[in-house]
C-alpha cells in the first residue's frame, strides 16, 4: 500500500468533514460529518431523494466534493480518486453480473479488472465457491442462477480483491425473506474479517443489523447511533418508526 | 393546472416531437446531417469500370475503325451493345438501351489519318452519373492513345493525328453534384424514415413504455401514425433544404418538374416508413433497429446506388441486388426527372415499383404490429 | 372483477407460471406478494392483455383477456413495473399525455390523483429522468389513473420508494377503494400485506396461499418465538446451537425462533431457552411468544429455505 495511506487513524476507514455537494443552487449533500470504523456496519438511511446516492458517489471516487473532506481508506477523494478505486468494492441493486458468462468467468472477470495476480485469483475463486456453497455451480452460467444466488454472488465479487471497505447500494431489493437474511449472513461474515461495509436499505428490519445508522434528511444528518439509542432517543418501537418521525420533516423530494 | 384537452392522436405526435428536439444528437442527426451529407458526397470519387456498354458510329468503316473498335472491344472495360447508323438514333440510344457511351467516327477516318487530314473520334457520354461517365471517357481515352502510339511505332509516317473530343449529353460541365443529389435525398429520406422510426418505436419497448399504450384505448393505426407523422414532416423539411441546397449551393438546375420530384419523393418516403416499421416489429431495443436499418438498408443504399461505385461494374449478383433495393429505384427515377428533365412517363416502371414496393411493405407491417408484446 | 382459471406460462424450459387461479372481487385490494423472478409480472401482463397464456382462461369484468382484449384495454390501468414514463418529457407533459390518449383532461379526473399531484407539482415543469424514485412511482401512478378506470394492476409500485413514499402511495391506494376502484397490485415488500383486502404469496410461478392477512396469519400453526439479548449477532450462532432449535432467523431487532415442543408447556420452553441463554452470558435477555407476520409465514411456507437452483430464473 501506498505511503499516504498511513495519514490517518487506522481504526477508520471512512472520514467526512463537512462534505458539500451543490448542483447549481441546489445542495444534494449538505456539509455531512462523520466517520465509519474499520469492520463497521454502517446503515445510511434517508428518503429517495435524501442525497444517499451523491454521497455514496462522492465516497467512491465518482463525484467530487464541492466543499469539505472525505477520506476514504486514508485516500482522499478529490486528489486519489484511483487510489480509493483499488481499495473499495461496490454493489448496487443492479448487480453487474455478465448473465451471458459463466460464474468463474465473473469472478475471474472482475479480479482481472482489479488487476489481481493469477495465484492469488485462482486461490480466492475457490475460496468463494466454497463459502457460498457455489462448488457445483463453478460453470452454471449466470443467468440461470435464481436471484438469490446472484445476489450472493455480485456481493462476493465485489469483494473479490478484498478491499479495504464494501458499498452496497439497495443489495437485497426483490429478494425473497429468506435470501436477504442468508445474504446478511453473509455481510456479517464480511464485517468479521474486517472490512466495513457501507449499505443503504429501504427495508427498515435491515437497518436494525447495522452497528451504526446515519440518517440523511434534505442532504443533512439528523441522526447518527446504533439502532438500539436511536431507538431509545426517539422513544420509538423500531427504526421504521424512527424514520417515520425524522423524514417526515423533509422539504424536498 | 392545465385547461388544455388535445386529441390522443396530436398529443402523441407532440411528444415524438419532444423526444426528437430534447435529444441532442437526434435533432443533429435529424437536422444538420443530411446538409453535412450533401456537401460530403459534393465531392465526386474516382470510380472503376467493367464491361461497360458501349455504342459505335460509324460512317467511315475502313481498316483503322476497325481497329479502333476491335481494341475497344477486346479490353476488359467496354463490351460493343450495338452499332448506329444515323444521327437521331443516338438520341435515343442513353434513354432506352442503358449504354454508357457512344464513340463515333468522322467520315474517311483513314484516309483523314494518314494524309493529315481530321480524323475525328468524338466520346459522348451520359452525364448525368458524372463518375461513372467522366471514368468512361477517361478509359477509352487511354486505349486511342495507345493505338496511336502502336502505329507510331509501326513508322507510319506523320502526319498522322486522331482528334478526340469528349461531349457529355445530359451534364455538360460534369458536375458531381448532380450525381450526388439524388443520392443524398435517397439516403437521407431512408435514414429519417426508416432508421428513425424503427429506432423510436423500439425506444417505446426499451422503455416499457410499449406495454402501456398497447393497454391504452389507442388503436394500433393511431401509434403507428403518430409515430410515424413526425418523421414524415422532417423528411419533407429535408426534402425541401436539400433541394434549396442543391440549386443554391452546388448550383445543380433542376430541370425536370418539381412536383414530379416530390411526388416520387412522397411515395419514396412511405415505402421508407414503412419499411422502418417492418424493421421495429421483429426488434426489441434501440441498437438492434440501429443496426439493422444500418445494414439492410444503408449500407446497400451507399454501396449499390451507383452514388460512390457504379453498379455497371460489380458483379452480376450485385446488380440483380441492386435492383431489389428501393433507393435505386427511387435513385434512378429523381436523376431522370431532376438532371434529365424526363417527364412523368420515362420513370413510369420506377414509380410503378416503388408503389407496389411500398403498398406491399405497409400491409406487411401493418399486419405485422403487434396488439401484445413478446 | 379478475377471473383466473389455471393459468399456465413456459418461458423457454422454465415454469413462469403454473397453475395459477385466482379471484379478485368488485372493490377489493389484491396483493400478489413474491419476491424478484415470482412469475408476478407475467401475470400482470396477462390480465392486462399484452402477453398471450399457454393454458388455462382469464376474465376481467367477463370479458376474456384473449378475445375482448381491446374492450378490457379501454377499463383498465396498469403500471409496469419498469418505469412506464416517459424520462424527456417533463411531469406535466407525461400526465397531459397519458391523459390524452385516455381521451380524458386532467382536470376531469384531477380528484383522483390531487392528494399526490400536489407534491408533485412544484416540479411539474421538471424533466421526469430527473425526479427522485420516489416521485417517479407517484407520477406513474396518477398517469396509469387518471382516466379514472375501473380496474387498476399496479405492478410493483413501492420498489426501490423509501418507507414514508411507500406509505402515501398505499394511502392513496386506499382512497381509490373507496371511489370504487379494484386494484391488483404485486409488491416484494412483506410489510405491505396488512395493506390489501387479501393476499397471494407467491414463489416460482405458484401460490403459496392466497386468503386475507389476518387468515394467512392465523393459519400459520407454530409458536412463534421472539428472542433478543445484548449480543444479537452471537445470540444467532446460540440459538442455532440450540438442540431444540427448529428454524431460526434475524427479523429486524429481534430473532424469531421455532423451537421442538416435546410436549413441554410454552413456559418450560421459555424457561429452558432462557436458561441456555443465560450460561451463554447473555444479557437484557428477552423471550416472548409472538404473533407470526405475514413474512413468517412466507418463510415457512417456503420452508424457510432461499430458491434451489435451476427451477427459477430471471424471467421477470
Amino acid at each position: 500500500m501506498n505511503s499516504t495511506a498511513y495519514n490517518y487513524q487506522n481504526d477508520i476507514s471512512i472520514r467526512t468533514e463537512g462534505l458539500t455537494k451543490r448542483f447549481g443552487n441546489f445542495t444534494a449533500v449538505d456539509n455531512i460529518t462523520f466517520h465509519v470504523k474499520k469492520g463497521e456496519i454502517f446503515g445510511f438511511l434517508g428518503a429517495n431523494g435524501a442525497g444517499k446516492t451523491t454521497a455514496i458517489k462522492m465516497l467512491c471516487g465518482l463525484s467530487k466534493p464541492t466543499s469539505g473532506i472525505a477520506m476514504v481508506a486514508g485516500y482522499d477523494v478529490a486528489t486519489q480518486a484511483e487510489h480509493i478505486k483499488k481499495n473499495i468494492g461496490y454493489m448496487s441493486q443492479k448487480f453487474a453480473l455478465y448473465d451471458d458468462l459463466k460464474v468463474w468467468e465473473n469472478m475471474r472477470l472482475y479480479a482481472g479488472i482489479y488487476g489481481m495476480k493469477e495465484k492469488i485469483i485462482a486461490y480466492r475463486i475457490n475460496e468463494i465457491l466454497m463459502q457460498l456453497g457455489f462448488e457445483n455451480e463453478k460453470n452454471t452460467f449466470v443467468k440461470t442462477l435464481p436471484i438469490g444466488w446472484k445476489q450472493k454472488l455480485a456481493f462476493s465479487i465485489s469483494i473479490i480483491h478484498q478491499p479495504e471497505i464494501v458499498f452496497l447500494d439497495e443489495p437485497t431489493g426483490g429478494v425473497d425473506p429468506a435470501a436477504r437474511r442468508q445474504f446478511w449472513e453473509l455481510i456479517y461474515a464480511t464485517a468479521e474479517k474486517g472490512i466495513t461495509v457501507f449499505v443503504t436499505t429501504h427495508y427498515m428490519d435491515e437497518a436494525e443489523y447495522c452497528n451504526r445508522i446515519c440518517m440523511l434528511v434534505d442532504g443533512k444528518i439528523v441522526a447518527l447511533d446504533s439502532p438500539k439509542k436511536l431507538k431509545d432517543t426517539f422513544s420509538a418501537q423500531n427504526i421504521d418508526k424512527v424514520f417515520r418521525l425524522l423524514a417526515r420533516n423533509t422539504n424536498r423530494t | 393546472m392545465i385547461q388544455k384537452k388535445y386529441s390522443p392522436f396530436l398529443s402523441f405526435v407532440r411528444k415524438e416531437f419532444f423526444h426528437i428536439f430534447r435529444d441532442r444528437w437526434t435533432s443533429i442527426i435529424l437536422l444538420i446531417m443530411p446538409i453535412l451529407m450533401i456537401i460530403l458526397f459534393g465531392f465526386a470519387i474516382t470510380t472503376e469500370v467493367k464491361n461497360a456498354k458501349i455504342a459505335i458510329f460509324d460512317p467511315s468503316q475502313d481498316a483503322a475503325t476497325h481497329a479502333i473498335v476491335d481494341k475497344l472491344s477486346t479490353s476488359e472495360y467496354f463490351t460493343i451493345e450495338t452499332y448506329v447508323y444515323s444521327q437521331n438514333e443516338m438520341d435515343n440510344l442513353f434513354r432506352k438501351r442503358n449504354i454508357g457511351l457512344i464513340v463515333v467516327f468522322s467520315e474517311h477516318f483513314y484516309e483523314n489519318m494518314m494524309h493529315g487530314g481530321d480524323a475525328k473520334i468524338q466520346l459522348i457520354a451520359d452525364g448525368s452519373d458524372p463518375n461513372y461517365a467522366y471514368t468512361l471517357t477517361q478509359y477509352a481515352s487511354a486505349l486511342l492513345g495507345s493505338y496511336q502510339q502502336e502505329n507510331i511505332s509501326h513508322n507510319f509516317n506523320p502526319p498522322f493525328q486522331i482528334e478526340t473530343t469528349i461531349k457529355m449529353l445530359y451534364n455538360p460541365t460534369l458536375k458531381g453534384a448532380y450525381n450526388t443529389v439524388p443520392g443524398v435525398l435517397g439516403m437521407v429520406l431512408m435514414l429519417i424514415c426508416a432508421m428513425m422510426t424503427s429506432i423510436s418505436i423500439a425506444r417505446e419497448k426499451e422503455f416499457g413504455n410499449m406495454e402501456v399504450l398497447l393497454v391504452s384505448p389507442l388503436k394500433p393505426i393511431t401509434i403507428i401514425l403518430s409515430k410515424t407523422v413526425p418523421y414524415i414532416v422532417l423528411s419533407l423539411i429535408n426534402f425541401t433544404s436539400i433541394m434549396l441546397l442543391a440549386v443554391f449551393a452546388l448550383k445543380v438546375p433542376i430541370v425536370g418538374n418539381i412536383l414530379l420530384i416530390a411526388l416520387i419523393s412522397l411515395i419514396f418516403i412511405f415505402l421508407s416508413l414503412a419499411l422502418g416499421l417492418l424493421i421495429s416489429t421483429i426488434v426489441k431495443t434501440q441498437i438492434v433497429a440501429m443496426l439493422i436499418s444500418g445494414v439492410v438498408l444503408m449500407f446497400p443504399v451507399i454501396l449499390l446506388s451507383g452514388m460512390i461505385f457504379p453498379v455497371e461494374s460489380m458483379g452480376v449478383f450485385f446488380q440483380y441486388l441492386a435492383k431489389v433495393l428501393p433507393a435505386n429505384w427511387y435513385i434512378a427515377a429523381i436523376r431522370k426527372v431532376m438532371i434529365q428533365g424526363l417527364g412523368i412517363s420515362s420513370v413510369s416502371k420506377e414509380l410503378i415499383v416503388l408503389i407496389s414496393m411500398a403498398v406491399l411493405l405497409i400491409a406487411i407491417s401493418i399486419k405485422k404490429f403487434k396488439v401484445r408484446i413478446e | 372483477m379478475i377471473q383466473v382459471e389455471h393459468i399456465e406460462k413456459k418461458y423457454a424450459k422454465v415454469n413462469a407460471l403454473q397453475n395459477i387461479s385466482l379471484h379478485v372481487n368488485k372493490g377489493e385490494i389484491f396483493g400478489i406478494i413474491g419476491p424478484d423472478g415470482s412469475g408476478k409480472t407475467t401475470l400482470f401482463r396477462i390480465l392486462s392483455t399484452v402477453l398471450l397464456a399457454d393454458k388455462g382462461k382469464a376474465c376481467i369484468n367477463g370479458w376474456d383477456v384473449v378475445k375482448d382484449y381491446r374492450i378490457i384495454r379501454n377499463h383498465i390501468g396498469y403500471m409496469p413495473g419498469r418505469f412506464s414514463l416517459y424520462q424527456d418529457l417533463s411531469v406535466e407533459e407525461n400526465l397531459q399525455f397519458f391523459a390524452s390518449i385516455f381521451k380524458t383532461s386532467i382536470e376531469s379526473n384531477y380528484y383522483l390523483i390531487k392528494d399526490i399531484y400536489q407534491q408533485l407539482e412544484p416540479f411539474k415543469k421538471r424533466r421526469a429522468g430527473a425526479l427522485s424514485g420516489g416521485m417517479k412511482q407517484k407520477l406513474a401512478l396518477c398517469c396509469a389513473l387518471i382516466h379514472k378506470p375501473d380496474l387498476l394492476f399496479l405492478d410493483e409500485p413501492t420498489t426501490g420508494v423509501d418507507p414514508v413514499s411507500r406509505k402515501e402511495l398505499w394511502d392513496m391506494l386506499k382512497r381509490l377503494k373507496s371511489e370504487g376502484v379494484t386494484i391488483l397490485v404485486s409488491t416484494s415488500y412483506m410489510d405491505e400485506a396488512a395493506r390489501c383486502d387479501r393476499i397471494a404469496l407467491m414463489m416460482k410461478g405458484k401460490f403459496l396461499i392466497a386468503d386475507t392477512p389476518s387468515n394467512i396469519v392465523n393459519q400459520y400453526n407454530e409458536k412463534l418465538w421472539a428472542v433478543s439479548s445484548d449480543a444479537m449477532a452471537k445470540l444467532l450462532i446460540d440459538l442455532k446451537n440450540y438442540p431444540f432449535i427448529k428454524n431460526y432467523y434475524a427479523f429486524g431487532d429481534l430473532h424469531h425462533i421455532t423451537m421442538q415442543a416435546n410436549s413441554k408447556s410454552d413456559i418450560e420452553l421459555q424457561h429452558d431457552l432462557h436458561e441456555y441463554l443465560e450460561k451463554l452470558k447473555h444479557q437484557e435477555l428477552f423471550i416472548s411468544n409472538i404473533k407470526a407476520s405475514i413474512e413468517d409465514c412466507f418463510m415457512a411456507l417456503t420452508g424457510g429455505s432461499s430458491d434451489t437452483l435451476h427451477t427459477t430464473k430471471n424471467y421477470e
